[in-house]
């Protein structure tokens, strides 16, 4: 039996929601309502004149190849991040969650990479893999490996990635933790008894029941991978060498605020907007049903 | 009693009201930080202190992109500052931003300022004037590139230090002997469109777009994918197979390589000296930067790199007398003078160029006039005025990603310059259609 409130007045309900509706409409509506509205103009950078140009803007993106290839470089660019931060993540809460003197200070000494901002994160990886004074590629050219993230495009990708993932394992680690630890001991304690080893414990018993967990971090560092990492790109390659490290919201950027030209960043944005509605609704249609909570 | 009391209080509100109103208030956004900032900072303060009238309040709003953003934002909300500084590549949409802007030249008239434009040198002030000659915005920092030599390096590989490096023939010649002594990194760049494009056409005369490099108007096309250009970024797409030309990024990344004394040449701007003179533990020198001598026999001159100072519309008559006598300050033989020899950027006016003369500081630090030379030598040829294009910075970014290619050896330079030149003019025409 279900338990339902019930208004006898429409106005109680309507004053109770108004603060959330307001807060959506003036915080989100009216900016995406603006972003599509520019979308169909070429504007002058200061917004002396506007050109209508309809779906100009959209016409002009994707007959550019140079856009089209930064659709696979984000894919390359998101997946590679989920899977290293939450993979890497994943391990070490596994350790964690079997220790049993100091889990304190090594949960605590985890956390710490995540209060470093992106860009510091970026300038830090830099600083290590600087092809001429870095720690890391100096020790690589001692091992035979010329390291040059400035040329060659899959080293780009590499550094930008790890240095964006480096941030995020820290918050994975946390959820992935506390998920493992309010799964029953007496669950793991009976397979055990019955004869499974570790590997198959994990397999048919805390993964899935880790599952919402796993779920909830895949739609958040996805959304990480394609919103919050501009500041490792800027500060490592600024989308270079050549485009390959150019994902969407960099060209956002680069064109907005590099370019001036508004009409082109507005269209980009409209595009992601799609983009991450599309994305929303798979991964809450197909993925969440596979989810055990 | 009571009345010559409150008549006095009176007066004194008067006065108090007056002296307020009497010292105007202008806004001056720049994009300098550190040392650079300092000074900046010790020049308003000098202004400041000179004169009761006016005071000049500066505020930094980021680098260079940052403060032409703010600038913009600010306009849109009608917040604008009254001085903006603009970087050159700036340039093109600064002008297009016709009741955004007020021309330099307009102001100082309006304002019954003195302005001579024949004092300002004509190879900085040509970037920022209008196709009539009159100047839209004051040059404030400006710098060209020249070839930095280091000496140690060169007499460490056998080779004569004061060996003659003016064309790129020798510089190979060079290059070669470098390499074959083992070092690491021979030469390196740094901002590559700036030096190795942009310059390289104006030095040798050739054109980077069409209708005068873009002053001539917004229908202009990029045309740096001829003979020339190409010519010469194949010769250092060579090098850099044979590892003989070092990238090490998009800005001035290089820097570092050269001042830790790790690559013997450096092509950079002549501002570069500063640090260079700061951090290198080795002897040093300054060239003029080298020419082809199969493609000229003499060069040109070689363009200007830095930023300027524009005044927004929509502030008070009064506003304007304000930035009118600023401007006229920061243009003053000895304020200009002293930024020159503080800094390394160039003189904006001869007189200041004398007076660092007649200081007897070039005899004091050899090279230091090599950039003025070398950007005075000729009177500037349409090609090598400067350029106007929009978007221009983003052009700046589709050069360096093509470079990159030629560098990495996936493109020869022919390709590369050509599907710069394409992708660049699309930009150039979303620029034109915005302009409209």
């Amino acid at each position: 039996m279900e338990k339902r409130v019930t208004f006898k007045g429409i106005w109680l309900p309507i004053l109770l929601v108004l603060p959330q509706i307001v807060i959506t409409a003036v915080f989100f509506f009216y900016p995406a309502g603006q972003a599509v509205w520019q979308s169909l103009f070429i504007p002058d950078p200061f917004g002396l004149s506007m050109q209508w140009v309809g779906l100009g803007n959209f016409e002009y993106l994707f007959s550019d190849p140079y856009y089209r290839a930064s659709f696979v470089t984000t894919a390359v660019f998101s997946i590679l991040v989920t899977v290293v931060s939450m993979g890497v993540a994943l391990y070490l809460a596994l350790l964690a969650d079997r220790l049993i003197k100091g889990a304190g200070a090594y949960r605590t000494l985890l956390i710490w990479p995540y209060a470093v901002a992106p860009a510091v994160a970026g300038v830090l990886w830099l600083f290590m893999f600087n092809t001429r004074v870095g720690v890391v590629s100096w020790y690589l050219g001692v091992l035979g490996y010329d390291w040059n993230h400035v040329l060659n495009e899959g080293e780009a990708m590499g550094l930008v990635v790890v240095s964006s993932a480096w941030g995020r394992i820290s918050y994975n680690f946390l959820f992935f933790l506390a998920g493992l630890q309010a799964i029953p001991k007496s669950v793991i304690e009976a397979a055990a008894i019955d004869g499974a080893h570790f590997w198959t414990r994990f397999r048919t018993i805390v993964f899935p029941l880790l599952s919402p967990t796993t779920f909830f971090l895949l739609v958040v560092n996805i959304i990480y991978a394609f919103f919050e990492t501009f500041g490792v790109i800027h500060t490592i390659t600024s989308g270079g060498p050549q485009q390959a490290t150019t994902i969407l919201v960099y060209k956002v950027f680069s064109d907005g605020f590099v370019g001036q030209d508004l009409g082109s960043s507005a269209a980009q944005s409209v595009v992601l907007l799609f983009l991450v509605s599309i994305l929303t609704v798979v991964q809450f249609k197909f993925i969440e049903r596979r989810v055990h909570y | 009693m009571k009345y010559s009391t409150s008549f006095i209080a009176g007066a004194a509100v008067l006065c108090s009201a007056q002296t307020a109103f009497a010292q105007t208030e202008i806004e001056f956004w720049h994009a300098f930080t550190g040392r650079l900032g300092e000074l900046v900072a010790e020049q308003v303060e000098t202004f400041n202190a000179s004169q009761n009238d006016y005071t000049v309040v500066a505020s930094h709003k980021g680098n260079y992109s940052e403060t032409l953003n703010a600038g913009i934002a600010a306009f849109r909300a009608g917040e604008q500052p009254d001085i903006l500084m603009v970087f050159e590549v700036g340039t093109a949409t600064m002008m297009g931003a016709k009741g955004a802007v007020k021309p330099v030249y307009e102001v100082m008239e309006d304002a019954g300022a003195e302005f001579d434009q024949s004092k300002y040198i004509g190879s900085v002030k040509g970037y920022y004037t209008s196709a009539d000659g009159n100047m839209l915005s004051l040059p404030f920092n400006s710098s060209t590139p020249v070839l930095w030599v280091n000496r140690d390096m060169l007499e460490e590989a056998g080779i004569d230090p004061d060996t003659d490096l003016s064309t790129w023939e020798n510089v190979g010649a060079t290059l070669d002997q470098l390499k074959e002594a083992g070092v690491d990194c021979p030469m390196t760049t740094a901002w590559q469109s700036w030096i190795q494009l942009e310059n390289m056409s104006a030095y040798h005369d050739v054109p980077f777009a069409t209708k005068d490099n873009g002053f001539g108007g917004t229908d202009t096309e990029l045309v740096f994918n001829s003979a020339a250009q190409v010519a010469h970024i194949s010769a250092l797409g060579d090098w850099a197979k044979e590892g003989k030309f070092i990238y090490a990024g998009r800005r001035n990344e290089g820097g570092a390589n050269f001042r830790s004394g790790e690559c013997a040449l450096f092509t950079e701007s002549s501002a570069g000296y500063a640090g260079i003179k700061a951090e290198a533990e080795f002897a040093f020198d300054v060239r003029p930067l080298p020419y082809w001598s199969e493609l000229v026999d003499e060069p040109q001159n070689t363009i200007i790199g830095g930023a300027s100072l524009w005044v927004m519309e929509g502030q008070t008559d009064e506003e304007y007398k304000a930035v009118a006598a600023f401007l006229n300050f920061l243009s003053s033989p000895e304020i200009q003078a002293k930024w020159h020899q503080d800094t390394g950027y160039l003189p904006i006016t001869t007189e200041a160029g004398e007076k660092t003369r007649a200081d007897g500081f070039y005899d004091e630090n050899p090279g230091t006039d090599i950039a003025v030379i070398q950007m005075t030598a000729n009177e500037p040829t349409n090609n090598s005025k400067g350029l106007r294009l929009g978007s221009f910075d983003q052009i700046r970014g589709i050069i360096d990603e093509e470079l990159e290619a030629v560098w990495a050896g996936d493109k020869d330079a022919q390709a590369a310059l050509d599907s710069a030149v394409e992708r660049g003019n699309a930009l150039l025409r979303r620029f034109e259609s915005s302009q409209r």
